[in-house]
């Protein structure tokens, strides 16, 4: 009875040394609400890209069929001129023009290239109402909150006659009412005939609104199931059951007494002073000993290692630190470093490396002092501190004197980690250490944190791929949406105990 | 000064057998030599063109006389751009403590020395002040030396009521007019020709200042010293440096060329005192960005401002002392103009901020920060004072000049981003 309106038949896309999908199918039926589940980085957001021409036709593999017809998207336009919008995660709005330039933006209303204010204006309120907001078409995007401005995305997305509406995890930055409102707004437009995509990890939205779900997980479809076979049970098993092979290195835990604790911290978002990112958190790391974060992106784990090393993230910090028991100060990354902290970053190119220097000088950067005297550099002594890392952490290049840039990711990530060793730490807070890197680096990656273990340094893993934080931990924190919602031990942990963490946590809140 | 040049990323370390080629060192370090050779190609154009007036030694003199208070600004506006900032007020910052400087003299009677100090103390108290807002504030440095550059070119007019104050007591003038003495006493190469009257004429034979040669052999000496002495440590650590043939031919190149406007110079009047200034500051700045923590701190901050900070480098402070840096040099470099015109007025030091970031970008620094030379900035204003120099003996129009000029400066930093996309 139901006529299918988008078929993707084989899809495989691969990026330089990444299969990011392999052979996805994915099959959705007119007018209904289907929903596209899967871990951080599985490729949900790859596919919808290669749905709506973000990745044009030839980059990739495989067929798409829409409304009877295959069909080759070149460009985002190509696929709006078919009605299919995608919503991304970041919105796509300008904060400076008002919400009616915003949703004819790129389709102004005008005759000649001169724009007819009053009846964009009109046709703006009128979408508005569509969507339920109601805001001055006037009104600059800056001037509402996120809630809001995901309104404004749809009013746009239905000014272009959208027959089939993909929303990239909508709800990921609403409150419980605004994401309330957004999903009885899908089920409402189900009822005029529009077909909407909705990437979610949250299954309790999930569960409410969706008429079928397929499951992706390492850049496969796993199954797609129909309503009547939805559970939260099922989902999860399906997402994470990927066998756990011998991919992490043998180590046998010596755990020592308490190292570094923090206890009670809170920080506030850095622009929205009333919203809690970090909520009075508490946690420990012992010597020797490797502890993971687990949880999902934007769950504030990231938030909360910065706000820690030398508060180079947010506001209104409050909470204390302590390293052998005693307090310290960390408010400034100087002072973070004294203390024997250090934090390689999640995001190495944008705030780990100096990209256009050689491996040597990023290797000293953060112990300038270690290799000089008076101020005056001795590069001999630099010379082989970078050579000594170059060899310990095993990175592969020329030479220390290689620009970083040039380096693949999983070399990169060993540099991080020397300019972080050579600090001299005795609490590393690795943030992703092996993301967006192959195999056999993240091997290499690991057996660093273990010999670092072995040293009796601690260790505080954050990752967002679940089955790497089994590997590697002896305790596992899961962080979501500001707090720590569960602490399993190593031998206790598994992937679908953190994962019922989380989703019991996001069932309280939402 | 040193001769050192940049590791780059083909001096590969260990094992030595296969370190690299002659040839790859020669490529690699293609743009160092290439902005030398482009500025002895100009000279030798204008030598040609001018009829052999530029090698003169009196011309020789001008030209760095001409050309110190530029140099002088390029060294900050170098450690400006590679952290990533510009600072538009320097020409007008430089007017102004001339003027200021000019008022304490002439008008107050205050001794050169002290006066002079306070002037340069006066320079890095504006740089500082415009350093707080741009790594305190936050502003960006374009709007905040933007404004610096209004508010002193007003200042300056207004302290100088308009007119030009003069002159400046002799010592000061010392500063730009004056040239070391010489102890030694001169060598008379060439006796002058005698006119009928017995008397010498001028322009004929040739007269050398002594001191002047001892300085040049010595700096020599101690060049070809210390390069060798960095090449042999480089050698016991096991690190394969250029092979030796291509080593001894740079330096003999650069030893006979440093003896060679010694002996032109010494053939005129001697160092000028302004050239030892500028030495020991352009000595200084290689070393300190080269060897010296806060030089690597600025090129980290220049090259990715959040990894400097993550790293613990306290960004703001290090920009603030940037500017601050920058401030003091205009200050000299005010002081050495005006001592060079041996009076203060009202347009001293407009357009100056263009010639010295020309400099600089020319000498291959990137506007996007983190990279940039000592050495490359003063060749770079070297290759457009010779350009004025040359152009206006040749008599060309200033109108011209402004042409030529600018197409240099566009076509040094597309031949730059040329040979980074083929790297």
């Amino acid at each position: 009875m139901e006529t299918t309106i988008l078929e993707m038949r084989g899809i495989t896309k691969t990026f330089p040394g990444v299969k990011a999908l392999s052979d996805v199918n994915l099959n959705v039926r007119e007018g209904e609400i289907h929903a596209i589940v899967g871990e951080n980085g599985a490729g949900k957001s790859t596919l919808m890209k290669v749905l709506s021409g973000v990745y044009p036709a030839g980059s990739y593999d495989g067929q798409i069929i829409y409304r009877g017809a295959e069909v080759q998207f070149k460009t985002i336009r190509d696929s709006e001129h078919q009605n299919i919008v995608i919503i991304h995660q970041e919105l796509a709005l300008v904060p400076l023009l008002s919400i009616a330039e915003n949703i004819f933006l790129g389709n102004e209303v005008a005759k000649n290239g001169i724009i007819n204010w009053d009846e964009a204006r009109a046709g703006a309120r009128k979408l508005l109402a569509m969507v339920g907001l109601k805001e001055d078409p006037d009104t600059l995007i800056t001037h509402i909150g996120v809630g809001k401005q995901q309104l404004v995305e749809i009013a746009k997305a239905l000014s272009k006659e959208v027959k089939l509406l993909i929303l990239d995890e909508p709800t990921a930055s609403l409150s419980e009412k605004d994401s309330t409102a957004l999903l009885d707004l899908l089920l409402e437009f189900k009822k005029q005939g529009i077909t909407s995509i909705l990437i979610s990890h949250k299954l309790n939205e999930i569960k409410r609104v969706a008429d079928r779900v397929t499951v992706i997980r390492d850049g496969k479809t796993i199954e797609t199931m129909d309503k009547a076979d939805i559970s939260e049970d099922r989902i999860i098993t399906s997402m994470v059951g990927r066998s756990l092979e011998d991919r992490y290195p043998d180590r046998v835990p010596n755990v020592g007494e308490k190292l570094f604790e923090v206890k009670d911290w809170s920080v506030y978002h850095p622009l929205h002073a009333d919203r809690q990112v970090v909520k009075n958190i508490a946690l420990h790391v012992n010597k020797g000993e490797v502890v993971g974060i687990a949880g999902l992106m934007g769950s504030g784990r990231t938030e909360f290692a910065m706000s820690v090393f030398g508060r180079t993230y947010g506001q209104k910090i409050s909470g204390q630190v302590l390293m052998h028991g005693k307090p310290v100060d960390t408010s400034t990354v100087r002072r973070a470093v004294d203390a024997g902290l250090a934090y390689a970053t999640e995001d190495r190119k944008t705030y780990g490396l100096n990209l256009i220097d050689h491996i040597k000088n990023n290797v000293t950067i953060a112990n300038l002092p270690g290799v000089s005297r008076y101020g005056v550099l001795d590069d001999m002594a630099e010379m082989k501190v970078a050579n000594d890392y170059r060899k310990a952490t095993n990175i592969r290049s020329s030479s220390v004197l290689q620009l970083t840039g040039n380096l693949s990711g999983g070399n990169q990530q060993k540099v991080v980690l020397s300019k972080w060793l050579f600090s001299d730490p005795e609490v590393l807070i690795l943030d992703e250490p092996t993301r967006g890197i192959d195999v056999g680096a993240k091997y290499e990656i690991y057996t660093i944190i273990n010999k670092l273990a072995g040293e009796g340094k601690g260790i505080l893993v954050i990752s967002s791929e679940m089955p790497e934080l089994l590997g590697i931990c002896d305790r596992i924190y899961v962080m979501n949406e500001g707090r720590i919602v569960g602490e399993l031990s190593g031998d206790e942990a598994s992937q679908e105990k953190i994962m019922r963490a989380i989703v019991r946590a996001e069932g309280r809140t939402a | 000064m040193t001769t050192e040049t940049a590791p780059t990323p083909s001096e590969v370390p260990t094992p030595v057998s296969a370190g690299p080629s002659g040839r790859s060192i020669l490529q690699a370090n293609l743009r160092d030599y290439g902005l030398v050779v482009a500025l002895l190609a100009i000279m030798v154009f204008f030598q040609i063109f001018t009829a052999g007036t530029m090698f003169k030694p009196v011309n020789l003199t001008n030209l760095v006389l001409q050309n110190s208070y530029i140099i002088i600004m390029a060294l900050g506006m170098l450690l400006v751009i590679v952290a990533g900032h510009i600072d538009l007020s320097v020409g007008s910052v430089s007017g102004f403590v001339g003027a200021i400087a000019a008022i304490l003299m002439v008008q107050y009677h205050v001794p050169a020395i002290p006066a002079g100090l306070l002037c340069v103390v006066l320079g890095a108290i504006i740089g500082a002040s415009q350093g707080y807002f741009i790594a305190y504030v936050k502003v960006p440095s374009f709007i905040v030396t933007l404004a610096g550059m209004l508010v002193f070119k007003g200042l300056s007019l207004a302290v100088l009521g308009g007119k030009s104050v003069g002159p400046f007591p002799t010592e000061f003038q010392l500063l730009s007019a004056g040239f070391i003495p010489d102890v030694i006493g001169p060598i008379k190469l060439i006796p002058p020709t005698l006119d009928a009257a017995g008397k010498a004429i001028v322009g004929t034979g040739v007269t050398l200042h002594s001191t002047t040669m001892v300085i040049g052999v010595l700096i020599v000496l101690a060049m070809v010293f210390s390069s060798l002495r960095t090449r042999s440590r480089r050698r016991s650590h096991g690190y394969e440096s250029e092979p030796f043939p291509l080593f001894v031919v740079k330096t003999a190149i650069i030893a006979g060329l440093v003896l060679y406007m010694t002996y032109l110079v010494a053939s005129y009047k001697g160092l000028p005192n302004v050239l030892i200034v500028m030495s020991i500051l352009i000595a200084f700045f290689v070393f300190m960005t080269k060897r010296m923590t806060i030089g690597r701190r600025i090129y980290a901050l220049g090259g990715n401002p959040k990894a400097a900070q993550l790293s613990g480098i306290k960004t703001e402070r290090l920009t603030f002392y940037v500017f601050t840096i920058m401030g003091a040099l205009a200050a000299l470099a005010g002081l050495i103009f005006a001592a060079r015109l041996n009076t203060a007025t009202p347009k001293a030091g407009q357009g100056f901020e263009l010639d010295v970031i020309a400099a600089v970008f020319i000498g291959g620094a990137s506007a996007l920060g983190g990279v940039g030379q000592v050495a490359g900035a003063v060749i770079g204003a070297f290759i457009l004072g010779v350009m004025n120099n040359g152009m206006s003996i040749l008599g060309i129009n200033i109108d011209l000049q402004q042409m030529i000029k600018g197409v240099v400066l566009l076509g040094a930093v597309v031949f730059d981003l040329y040979n980074k996309n083929k790297a």
